[in-house]
């Protein structure tokens, strides 16, 4: 048997159609160590723990997964959760109105003949939350604790299951200060009772101060893995050149952008979350946009990127939002969708099944959505001129369908873009908020959403992109703003922007300080 | 292929090949298809009780009666079949049946309101009713099901407190609308009613002209067409079955009930409203994806806030129908008029998510039940059983709609 190493994924590659997610990973975590996994968003590290713990079972990728030695099939998480592995991930799996000692043996009662025993379920209970330091009565309903004692929740419940390999994906992004620096102190006490922790963070700071190993995942590929305290210790500059580290090529098409003045500025621009509304999600944030420029907006998970353009976007998401819009110069107020649009803004939204389309509807009835008025006289639409405006985006934008009347939930990804972009273009807007404008799509068609974006550019409008992918925004954009935090912590013009740079940016805490 | 399936968008989504199938091809039909399958059943239903009831379904005076008798339906489910594309349901319609069917019973007797005076104040009050239950559910965020279960509670209430009992006694001309038929002006033409015969004509003229042009101007714009066969194909099966059904109204004691006029216009109306208008659209982009619609700049409370005030508008043009054929208004009126409405709306092909549905096809849903109620009359069937099997009806409906749907999306 293996004795240093509690766990080994070796060669692990998992494909989804059209798509190599991971490639050839291997993992090797090292008993009873903090082994921190980097990576940008959509590097794999989710997917890789996804089929660490069965959630992709056995068969659905190749490679071995060998805990204590021997090679496992997990056929669900039911398996893994056997052998002491748990995943936490990062939207909480609790039930709002249960309490917590109801959450934490859910699926695994205390029971006395099929009966629940409640008294045995919260004496137990509190004896796993005086062990996470969790100072609440077991009978405390989940909605009424904060985030941060959320995530102690899960964790007193994984430790129910007598979990020997515990795996927090993201477990700070939603957490304050003081409850990360509990949580980060409790996964410290964990190892001390000899629990193996998994820990997946944008954080580096905290990589930094709790890790023992940290493993570095970039296009669904292991780059490195490194002790954290070997004979050279590993610092954040150490850690993001390994996460970006990898070249630019002919991705991106030409593009000589010819600006001119600003159309949009957002100052002093604050939005508090929907529910907790204590907690600012954008903060305090200022950027401009100028007519011909493509501005990108770079940040990791849980940055407000969305949050900040949805905002903007006729107060589409938050509560109690506050700063000034300018317009051309001119101060406006887009306080609902419709005076957003009047006003010329348009936002193609990053989940364009939720919230961009009509799935069940055709291309050329989604593309008029939300400009159906100029197609209409007296309220009655002119479905002539409906059909003519979708079959000149389908040829110009090559929407690949047979025609405008085919429904648009059976397109490709990259073709419902292009009809989310076709929409919006129609109702010809001034400034385009353009919010993960490639996710999900293919090579061939984020070349000519690139293409259409420079058109766009070109046309005199603003473009605000937000993604991801750092290649993409340097790929693409003139100027660069980084939000971290909720803030607006960098701006770097094309010629002096780097990954390294931006990435430095998007980790910075709230007060400016690079962690 | 689940049109509604949720994204897990933590996970790379897999791109699908675009793949243009002989299916995806004919996906602008599938709307139509659709509606020719409820049509088919429907005559398959009316073939199928003409055989059992040896030839009586389609007596003259038979028709005639199942359009008078249907017609509450029918104008129902124009305003529920709205409701439910845009994702709502409205329990409330019969109890408002019967309460502004009480107001306009007391207006006529008590008040002296000449009849044409209550016709408008039982259609303002519906409208008014659709008010309240629209502000509830567009501004206070209230789902429509509970606001409408409160309605059904409270309407049902107030009709009680309006009607005592009955109210009878009223005009006969006020109760000419649901129990007439257009006068005989133009005499008889070999016992046919002439002016039965000229409506029929013009119906299917009418028909005939707008498709034509519509697929005129398609053409021109060198846009999608049906192919050739199956276009004169459905003008023909529309103008024989709108043939066949004006001579059979024309023998009959009347002539052209005067609801079924009104019925009549009312779908060209509703029809036009949600197939060609910006309001129409705005619904079907409610019910499909309520988040896009409103991220596109669809004002979704006053959209659906509207769609409630029109279901009211509608609930008092039944209750006048409703009154008028009963003679009299009772408290009682209306029950379970919500449930006809909304089974016909569900036969008729709309979807029980939203988005789906048309008028077209909530009527032919309403026939389906009509047809069924009154050829089990006819065969004098129990009317307990009438009830389960019309449960069944609804159930296989709804059943078969759905396999038809999963058979396609593993194709």
């Amino acid at each position: 048997m293996d004795t240093e190493h509690i766990l080994e994924m070796r060669g692990i590659t998992k494909k989804f159609p059209g798509v190599v997610a991971l490639s050839d990973v291997n993992l090797a975590v090292r008993r009873g160590e903090i082994h921190a996994i980097c990576g940008e968003n959509g590097a794999g590290k989710s997917t890789l723990m996804k089929v660490l713990s069965g959630i992709y079972p056995h068969g659905s990728y190749e490679g071995d997964i060998v805990l204590d030695g021997e090679v496992q099939e997990f056929r669900g998480v039911r398996d893994s959760e056997r052998r002491g592995i748990v995943i936490i991930h990062q939207e909480l799996a609790l039930s709002p109105y249960l309490s917590i000692a109801e959450n934490i043996f859910l699926g695994n009662e205390r029971v006395e003949r099929g009966v629940i025993d409640w008294n045995r379920t919260n004496a137990e209970a509190a004896k796993l939350l005086a062990r996470v330091g969790l100072d609440e009565r077991p009978d405390t309903k989940i909605v009424d604790i904060g985030v941060g004692k959320q995530q102690l929740v899960e964790i007193a419940k994984a430790l129910s299951k007598e979990v020997r390999l515990l795996i927090l994906d993201e477990p700070t992004a939603a957490l304050n200060d003081e409850d990360s620096a509990h949580l980060l102190g409790l996964i410290r006490d964990l190892k001390a009772e000899g629990i193996t922790s998994i820990i997946i963070s944008h954080k580096l700071n905290e990589i930094e101060a709790i890790a023992d190993t940290t493993t570095i995942i970039r296009d669904g590929r292991t780059i490195e893995s490194m002790p954290m305290h070997g004979a050279e210790p590993v610092t954040e500059e150490r850690i993001i050149r390994g996460m970006v580290g990898r070249s630019l090529d002919n991705r991106f098409p030409e593009h000589t952008p010819t600006i001119g003045d600003e159309v949009l500025r957002i100052e002093d621009w604050t939005v508090h979350h929907p529910v907790d509304q204590t907690r600012r999600v954008v903060d305090g944030a200022n950027l401009t946009i100028r007519r011909g420029e493509i501005v990108g907006l770079a940040g990791l998970m849980g940055a407000g990127r969305t949050e900040l353009a949805m905002s903007v976007f006729g107060r589409s998401y938050g509560s109690n939002i506050s700063g000034r819009l300018y317009k051309d110069g001119k101060e406006i107020h887009a306080n609902t969708v419709q005076q957003a649009i009047a006003h010329g803004i348009a936002y193609a939204t990053e989940d364009r099944k939720r919230f961009g389309l009509n799935l069940i509807d055709t291309i050329e009835r989604n593309v008029s959505a939300s400009a159906l008025n100029k197609l209409a006289r007296l309220g009655v639409v002119d479905r002539r001129g409906e059909g003519r405006v979708a079959e000149r985006y389908r040829r110009e934008m090559n929407i690949k369908a047979p025609s405008v009347a085919s429904v648009v939930g059976k397109l490709s990804g990259g073709n419902q873009q292009k009809v989310v972009l076709s929409k919006w273009i129609y109702a010809d807007p001034d400034v385009l908020i353009l919010d993960e404008p490639t996710r999900g799509i293919d090579v061939g068609a984020k070349y000519e959403i690139y293409t259409i974006i420079n058109r766009l550019a070109d046309a005199g409008k603003g473009v605000l992109v937000i993604s991801s992918e750092l290649p993409e925004l340097l790929g693409i954009c003139d100027r660069i703003y980084a939000l971290s935090q909720g803030r607006v912590t960098g701006e770097v013009a094309r010629a002096e922007a780097s990954q390294e740079r931006l990435m430095q940016y998007m980790t910075m805490d709230k007060d400016g300080i690079a962690r | 292929m689940s049109t509604r399936t949720e994204v897990n968008i933590s996970s790379p989504t897999p791109p699908d090949l675009p793949r243009q199938s002989i299916g995806q091809r004919l996906q602008g039909l599938g709307g139509n298809a659709r509606q020719y399958g409820i049509f088919g059943a429907l005559i398959v239903i009316v073939l199928l009780f003409q055989v059992l009831t040896d030839g009586k379904l389609l007596l003259a005076n038979n028709v005639a009666a199942l359009f008078q008798q249907n017609a509450y339906v029918m104008i129902l489910a124009i305003g529920m079949v709205m409701v439910i594309v845009a994702g709502h349901i409205d329990l409330s319609v019969g109890s408002v049946v019967a309460f502004v069917g009480g107001v306009v019973a007391v207006s006529m007797r008590d008040f002296d309101l000449s009849w044409p005076v209550a016709v408008l104040l039982g259609i303002a009050i519906g409208g008014v009713v659709g008010a309240w239950q629209g502000f509830w559910v567009a501004y206070v965020g209230i789902p429509a099901f509970i606001v409408t279960l409160a309605g059904m509670l409270v309407f049902r209430g107030l009709a009680l407190v309006v009607v005592g009992e009955t109210v009878a006694g009223l005009p006969s001309s006020f109760i000419a609308i649901s129990k007439g038929s257009l006068p005989n002006v133009l005499g008889f033409a070999s016992n046919m009613d002439v002016v039965t015969l000229l409506i029929g004509a013009l119906a299917v003229a009418a028909i005939v002209i707008s498709q034509l042009r519509a697929r005129a101007s398609l053409r021109k714009h060198d846009l999608h067409v049906e192919a050739a066969g199956l276009f004169v194909a459905k003008l023909a099966l529309i103008a024989v079955g709108i043939g066949i059904l004006t001579v059979i109204l024309s023998f009959s004691a009347g002539g052209t009930p005067i609801v079924l006029v009104v019925v009549g216009v009312l779908v060209v109306a509703y029809s036009f409203l949600m197939g060609r208008t910006v309001f129409g659209r705005h619904i079907y982009a409610i019910g499909g994806n309520r988040l896009a619609a409103g991220l596109s700049g669809v004002n979704t409370r006053r959209v659906d806030f509207w769609i409630f005030v029109n279901m009211g508008l509608l609930a008092g043009v039944a209750a006048i129908v409703t009154t008028a054929r009963a003679g009299a208004a009772i408290a009682a009126a209306g029950q379970n008029f919500e449930l006809d409405a909304i089974a016909a709306c569900f036969i008729g092909g709309a979807a029980v998510t939203g988005g789906i549905g048309r008028i077209s096809g909530a009527i032919i849903g309403a026939l389906i039940m009509g047809v069924l109620n009154m050829g089990l009359s006819i065969m004098s069937v129990d009317p307990a059983w009438q009830m389960a099997i019309k449960g069944l009806v609804l159930l296989l409906a709804v059943a078969f709609d759905l396999l038809n749907k999963r058979r396609a999306g593993t194709q």
